[in-house]
């Protein structure tokens, strides 16, 4: 599938471009396509979340700004370079890995399953990125992770390896090991999905403080209506690979237009 | 002289070889079979005579080595008045030892059948007897497939010690023609072309459809 | 019937005890080449070159599937066609290494793989560099489910050894095997290798399993 690149910018100029800009962006297995010609913008300090069904492909969207799916056709900027592609002579080219790199150094990322290293500490986990990617020396590193881990509350856990936290911290450690990379960018996908109830709060609150002391982009896939209604800017249905609809919180959860919306946010609060 | 003209000159022996390899493969096997499903249960047994028995003899023929044990029959055991012709001693000495590595599989396999069906077949009131041969080993045996399929390329190669002995078989032939020709490129090269054809053509498709067609029956697929 | 003469056991010990010594610096000779080998086999199988991948693939699979004692006829009579001379030595332990480096690579492979996808996404949500994602991540947690397989083959190797006797290494079986010619006694010496083989790798299994606790117990990966 070859594309026409030259209806993409080779950057975004101007001062108000988005922080985060995906630009008819395709993703397809085979024949199942998961996101057909997205677009979307998500501006500097914006708190944007992601809901909707599964396979929808909310997912999908952050694991491709993490490159951690590779996209087929679009284009997504960051800070209004493009991320997936690179100029090379004048056009658009697919980006190499050292361009890929450098432009991922600006986000960061928390899982489901938290994917902590099970063969490090707490600590050692949120060091590992800066002292081996940033190559700070290792007392900045660890000045720097005990301060995100006393903020997420886990500074007493340090020297725990993962297999001895529950979910609930472990997902904070993640979140502070994410941090520790100072991105200007952060993805939590589905962080409260596979924890217990009576400790989703932990990891919400953590969510909460960094909305209100941090400048962070942020875009959230949750199931967690209550919180994504209460934290953020602009909430994001998406249905069938595409964005359904999307507006502030007030508007899309108390007066949805689309009758898919309305129909996903009433099986939603039925189901609690 | 070219490499065809050496399959031409000695093509018939290597045939003559391969021929026997299969059967002291095939022979082996069969043995390995045996003495696997019979120690592999008896490791498993309740009675710690038939138990130890099984130990014992596991311990013994997977801590000593092929070729130790196959000298050891062959050479030895005729001091005791057992006297076993190479050919047998050959196949049997594969067998016994491979066995024993069998005998490991069934027993992991068996333990490797959830408690939930060991349970569900004491719900149904099945004898003991029932339990182990309606329940737990087909599914024992859908488990432990995939492991044995190694285990039979292990045989295949072991059964090349039986030269050692004078058996006939494809190593042994090869190694004649080197001694006689020097060739040892084209012997040897050709020796271990043809076992690996044997392995890749005959073993690996042979076990791999066996394993779908199980795993269909017991509706694992 | 024949009678075991206790006699010819001590008088046959002190060449037994010095073909052990050579039975271990064989079998761990082969297996530092095997370990080193392994794991070029399974980078190269990792690499993005397709016909690299390919090749050492289906090379793996010939020498896993074909018997060591052809490989070490092979190994140390196809060197002198071409000139190249090898000590019994030299050759024995190539073939040894390579034949249990192919199943080195598999192991390790089988480690690598253990390692969850999530641990590989998580390196690249921290844009760790590939080399250091391997060294730092993945190899760490790689080791643990690999050592029971390494150690087996580590025994393996040494119950193999035997089959350099063939071209003549001195070891345990060449040992028994000259004793036997000269003495026509063949049930003492083959007796006392398998006793030695046994006597060597029954524990081994033992302390295999006590290392594995404990590389899990440092890497602090225990539950």
């Amino acid at each position: 599938m070859t594309e026409d690149m030259s209806q993409y910018p080779l950057r975004l100029d101007g001062d108000d471009f988005p922080m985060v800009r995906f630009q008819k962006v395709t993703k397809a297995y085979g024949s199942l396509v998961v996101l057909n010609q997205l677009d979307l913008d998500v501006s500097a300090g914006e708190m944007v979340t992601i809901i909707g069904p599964s396979g929808s492909g909310k997912t999908t969207v952050l694991r491709m700004l993490m490159t951690l799916e590779t996209i087929n056709s679009g284009v997504i900027y960051v800070e209004g370079e493009p991320l997936t592609h690179m100029e090379r002579d004048g056009r658009l080219v697919p980006a190499n890995s050292a361009h890929i790199r450098r432009i991922r150094s600006k986000i960061g990322m928390c899982f489901q399953h938290f994917n902590l290293f099970p063969h490090m500490t707490a600590l050692g986990n949120c060091m590992e990125g800066p002292v081996q990617v940033l190559r700070l020396p290792r007392k900045e590193a660890e000045e720097r992770s005990l301060e995100l881990l006393e903020m997420v509350g886990m500074a007493e856990k340090r020297d725990q390896h993962p297999s001895r936290l529950s979910g609930g911290q472990q997902q904070r450690v993640a979140i502070a090991r994410a941090l520790a990379m100072r991105p200007k960018i952060m993805l939590f996908d589905e962080v409260t999905s596979a924890l217990d109830p009576e400790v989703i709060s932990e990891v919400t609150n953590v969510i909460r403080r960094l909305v209100d002391t941090h400048n962070l982009t942020m875009l959230m896939v949750t199931h967690q209506m209550g919180f994504a209604k209460e934290i953020s800017d602009r909430v994001c249905f998406f249905f069938d690979g595409s964005i359904e609809e999307q507006g502030s919180p007030a508007k899309l959860f108390e007066t949805p237009e689309r009758e898919r919306t309305k129909q996903f946010l009433n099986a939603v609060l039925e189901a609690n | 002289m070219t490499y065809v003209e050496f399959l031409q000159a000695h093509s018939g022996r290597m045939i003559d070889g391969t021929i026997i390899t299969v059967y002291q493969f095939l022979l082996s096997t069969v043995v390995a079979i045996g003495i696997a499903i019979l120690f592999g249960l008896m490791k498993l047994s309740k009675n710690l005579a038939v138990r130890s028995v099984a130990i014992i003899y596991i311990e013994i023929f997977r801590g000593t080595s092929l070729l130790v044990q196959l000298f050891w029959i062959f050479f030895v055991l005729p001091l005791f008045g057992i006297h076993l012709d190479k050919f047998t001693a050959g196949f049997l000495a594969v067998g016994l030892n491979m066995g024993a590595y069998g005998a490991e599989l069934v027993r992991g396999a068996i333990l490797a059948v959830p408690q939930g069906q060991w349970e569900a077949a004491i719900a149904l009131n099945m004898s003991s007897r029932k339990r182990m041969w309606r329940v737990v080993l087909p599914q024992a045996f859908v488990i432990m497939l995939p492991p044995w399929g190694n285990l039979i390329i292990e045989i295949l190669k072991g059964t090349a010690l039986v030269a050692l002995i004078s058996v006939t078989d494809l190593m042994f032939e090869v190694r004649q023609i080197n001694i006689n020709t020097f060739l040892s490129i084209e012997a040897f090269g050709t020796a271990i072309i043809i076992y690996y054809l044997i392995a890749r053509l005959f073993v690996t498709p042979v076990m791999r459809a066996f394993e779908n067609a199980m795993s269909r029956k017991i509706g694992r697929a | 019937m024949i009678e075991w003469q206790w006699e010819l056991v001590w008088e046959l010990a002190p060449r037994f005890v010095d073909a052990t010594g050579k039975t271990l610096m064989a079998a761990g000779g082969g297996y530092g080449i095997a370990v080193i080998l392994g794991l070029i086999f399974v980078v190269a199988q990792r690499t993005p070159i397709r016909v690299l991948t390919f090749t050492m693939r289906e090379f793996v699979e010939l020498v896993r599937s074909t018997p060591l004692l052809l490989q070490i006829f092979f190994v140390y009579y196809v060197g002198p066609q071409f000139g190249l001379i090898l000590s019994p030595w030299t050759a024995g332990l190539i073939a040894i290494g390579v034949h249990y480096g192919a199943y080195l690579s598999e192991v390790y492979r089988g480690g690598i793989e253990s390692v969850s996808k999530g641990q590989w996404e998580a390196a690249k949500a921290i844009n760790l560099p590939i080399v250091r994602t391997y060294r730092r991540i993945v190899l760490p947690q790689a080791l643990p489910p690999a050592i029971a397989g390494m150690g087996n083959y580590l025994v393996g190797i040494f119950k193999d050894t035997p089959m350099l006797s063939v071209i003549g290494v001195a070891e345990l079986m060449h040992t028994a095997t000259t004793i036997g010619a000269e003495s026509y006694r063949y049930l003492e010496p083959y007796t006392m290798v398998g006793a030695i083989f046994l006597a060597l790798s029954l524990p081994a299994a033992f302390f295999i399993n006590v290392f594995e606790k404990w590389v899990r117990r440092t890497l602090g990966m225990v539950k």
